[in-house]
């Protein structure tokens, strides 16, 4: 199997899918002609002409507005907002529109869009390219909310996406683009050329929403992580030697709540990991939802390690972003140890 | 220059309040039959002059003149004052219903009829409408059943939608009328959407985008403006300026643009201004800017200037923000009787005629109005199940929301 970065995976799942169905239309600030300022829609211009990969006007509430007529008239519009800290323009257009549209007019009218957004912190970004807004679109009903944590995930669950007759938010951790990152910013990365989960088949596959999956199996802790935190997990449970199990949810809406509610009832330990910052955080609805299904279970408290509740520092990032070391404590703190 | 002093704030005002004189003496309306019909595939250049001026047909002896005459026959136009006329008795029975406590709001046209009645005449079947929420003539217009619309005013068992939303927010795809928002200004970008992708998909269909003066200020009427000008959009884009927003009058999102058609201008836009008290007028101005979206001659802006003479909504006292007698003196007369003796006048119709259709419409919709209230109102009788409530957030329904219902218990 071919091995592609993140970056590669996810402009091959719009390519597979703008050739099978010629509904999809991919267009954002900056997409068509240059392909994107990270290049994730390289070539699809040149591959499919300019009615099917167009470039916006740099408006994010016309790019997702827009998109819903799209989607009401009958197309399959996949659009980028050129970073995830870009989406409040549009966020009316995505919560009250986007989310509801299938529910107020009884399915006459359907909104099957997908809004891409790179998302996440870790590359020096500042407070405005660096956050993760997940919990304000988990928070809406009638939002799926997905994201990825790897190349093969990233092209199965975006054809998904792609696929889904609801609208789906698709959160790409920015800095896991060209390699898994553990969050020891002082060390190289292995990029996914080099890494198994870099491999991704050719052609049409999907990654079914709402279903998690087992990245490390263990039996004395569960961890729940999404996107980048799912490598800097793996690092803490490896430095502390803690025999974790970590779930990589990988949609977040819906949840996979079997897969969650079964590991912490095996191990009766729980940590919750994300970038975005701690109040209100979606670490608050995994914790609520862990305590309610397997409180009986528990041998510790339900513990988060998340970001700080200030906005992303440009200069303090390392000691923002929720690395290894902190993980590792929470970990040997829920041990008792 | 001289030392200019502290800085003053200017927030404008309508001329009068309420006590005082209504006066629009300073509101310029070009003589019917003098603006001229330029064609379709005119260079937007050379009509700026447009943006400012106002289109009318029927003059004060509701004679049909000028360029913008002549498109319709004198059947289309009686069957045009029916629709009015329905229009403006369906929402006499459901304001009084709402009154009665058999729903909770309501939203009525009073002064504004031909608008979307003669707008709806100008397009064909399939093409799409993003209304908000003053254009329930393009349904009746369109033949929509009465009853469904009352179902949904009553939220009842028989709603279309369930329940699930405001009273008059309707939505019919077959219809070509957009599911209603209770956000402003959201639906005037996804029209421009609508048409892009009738475009891309090389179709024919066209949409129209329909929004109030007031809430042109919104950022996705912008947001629409650049978008249908970027791409060509085949789009009419609608502003409807009925001088009053809810105690807002139009200055205060106008701000010194002069007109709301001049917003259209800097785009490079066509943007016209009509008569929409003007059944004639709005139907004529309407059909030029479809032919120009069907034929890629891409959008029109058009002003509807009109006069909301009722409230604003079931919820609105108008009295407190305006002079009560304001209504009779807007320049622009009643879209209703001006079509009436229009049509008195060519010899096709009468006040005895008119007096019986009146009692006709009455009668129908007092017919539907049973008929609807036998599917129950809102505070009684049948309503939609609370099972519904559920279903539909998504196309399938997810665990967590499996789970909520049952919890529910339904
Ligand atoms: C985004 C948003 N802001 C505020 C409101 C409350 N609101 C409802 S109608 C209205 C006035 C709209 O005036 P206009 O656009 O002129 O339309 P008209 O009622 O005059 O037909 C306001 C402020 C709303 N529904 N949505």
């Amino acid at each position: 199997m071919p091995r592609r970065t993140m970056i590669e995976a996810i402009r091959d799942a719009m390519d597979v899918s703008m050739g099978r169905d010629d509904k999809v239309v991919v267009f954002g600030e900056d997409v068509g002609f240059f392909g994107g300022v990270f290049r994730v829609t390289h070539g699809l211009q040149a591959k499919y002409g300019k009615s099917r990969c167009f470039d916006a006007p740099i408006n994010e509430s016309g790019i997702v507005g827009s998109a819903i007529g799209m989607a009401a008239y009958g197309l399959k519009p996949c659009v980028e907002i050129q970073f995830a800290d870009y989406m409040y323009p549009a966020y009316d257009q995505l919560t009250q529109e986007a989310a509801r549209l299938r529910y107020r007019s009884n399915g006459d009218f359907t909104c099957p869009i997908v809004v891409r957004m790179p998302t996440g912190g870790g590359i020096f970004g500042g407070q405005t390219h660096s956050q993760s807004p997940e919990a304000l679109f988990t928070h809406v009903s009638g939002l799926k909310t997905v994201v990825p944590s790897n190349p093969h995930d990233a092209k199965g669950l975006l054809i998904a996406a792609i696929e889904d007759p609801d609208p789906v938010i698709f959160l790409e951790p920015k800095r896991l683009y060209n390699g898994p990152f553990d969050g020891h910013h002082d060390r190289p990365i292995t990029p996914w050329s080099k890494h198994e989960l870099g491999e991704v088949a050719d052609g049409h596959y999907t990654v079914p929403l709402g279903k998690a999956a087992i990245r490390r199996a263990g039996s004395a802790v569960t961890v729940l992580a999404y996107g980048t935190m799912v490598y800097v997990a793996q690092a803490a449970a490896e430095e502390t030697g803690i025999d974790a199990e970590i779930i990589d949810l990988r949609t977040l809406l819906p949840l996979d709540l079997d897969t969650i509610v079964a590991s912490v009832k095996k191990t009766g330990r729980c940590v919750i990991v994300h970038e975005a910052t701690l109040t209100s955080g979606f670490g608050a609805e995994l914790s609520a939802l862990v305590q309610e299904n397997c409180f009986y279970h528990l041998e510790a408290p339900v513990a988060r390690v998340a970001g700080w509740d200030t906005p992303y520092p440009h200069a303090q990032e390392w000691d923002y972003f929720p690395g290894p070391a902190r993980v590792g404590r929470a970990l040997l703190e829920t041990m008792g140890a | 220059m001289a030392d200019a002093g502290m800085l003053r704030f200017h927030v404008p005002e309508p001329e009068v309040r309420p006590g005082g004189t209504p006066d629009f003496s300073n509101v310029t309306i070009a003589e019917a039959g003098s603006v001229p019909r330029p064609d379709i595939d005119v260079d937007p250049r050379t009509i700026r002059d447009m943006a400012f001026s106002i289109i009318r047909v029927l003059n004060r002896n509701g004679e049909a003149v000028g360029p913008w005459a002549g498109l319709l026959s004198s059947d289309e136009l009686l069957e045009g004052l029916r629709h009015m006329m329905t229009l403006r008795t369906f929402d006499a029975r459901m304001q009084m219903a709402q009154r009665q406590g058999k729903t909770s709001f309501y939203m009525q046209h009073l002064g504004e009829e031909a608008v979307s009645c003669a707008f709806r005449k100008a397009l064909s079947p399939g093409d799409m409408n993003f209304p908000t929420y003053r254009q329930a003539g393009l349904l009746i217009a369109d033949g929509y059943p009465m009853v469904t619309m009352m179902n949904q005013i009553y939220s009842n068992e028989a709603d279309p939608l369930k329940g699930r939303q405001l009273p008059i927010m309707y939505s019919s795809k077959e219809h070509g009328f957009f599911s209603i928002s209770g956000n402003l200004a959201t639906q005037y970008i996804q029209a421009v959407g609508w048409a892009m992708a009738s475009a891309i998909s090389n179709d024919s269909k066209i949409a129209a985008a329909w929004i109030g003066d007031g809430s042109t200020a919104e950022s996705d009427f912008h947001s629409a403006l650049v978008f249908a000008s970027t791409y060509k959009a085949p789009v009419v884009l609608n502003v409807v300026n009925n001088q009053w927003a809810i105690s807002t009058f139009q200055g205060i999102a106008r701000g010194g643009s002069g007109t709301f058609a001049a917003r259209g201008l800097g785009f490079g836009i066509p943007s016209l201004r009509v008569d929409g008290n003007d059944y004639l007028a709005v139907h004529a101005v309407a059909k030029w800017a479809a032919e120009r979206a069907r034929n890629n001659l891409g959008p029109t802006l058009v002003e509807y200037v009109t006069y909301r003479a009722g409230a604003h909504s079931s919820s609105d006292d108008p009295s407190a923000y305006r002079p009560k007698t304001e209504s009779d003196a807007w320049p622009l007369g009643d879209p209703v009787m001006r079509l009436k003796n229009h049509l008195i006048g060519l010899g096709v119709w009468s006040d005895e005629r008119h007096a019986q259709a009146e009692a006709e419409i009455l009668d129908t919709v007092i017919a539907a109005q049973k008929e609807a209230e036998s599917h129950g109102t809102l505070h009684a009788g049948g309503k939609p199940s609370t099972r519904e409530m559920f279903e539909g957030v998504f196309a399938e329904m997810p665990a967590h929301l499996r789970r909520q219902r049952q919890q529910a218990g339904v």
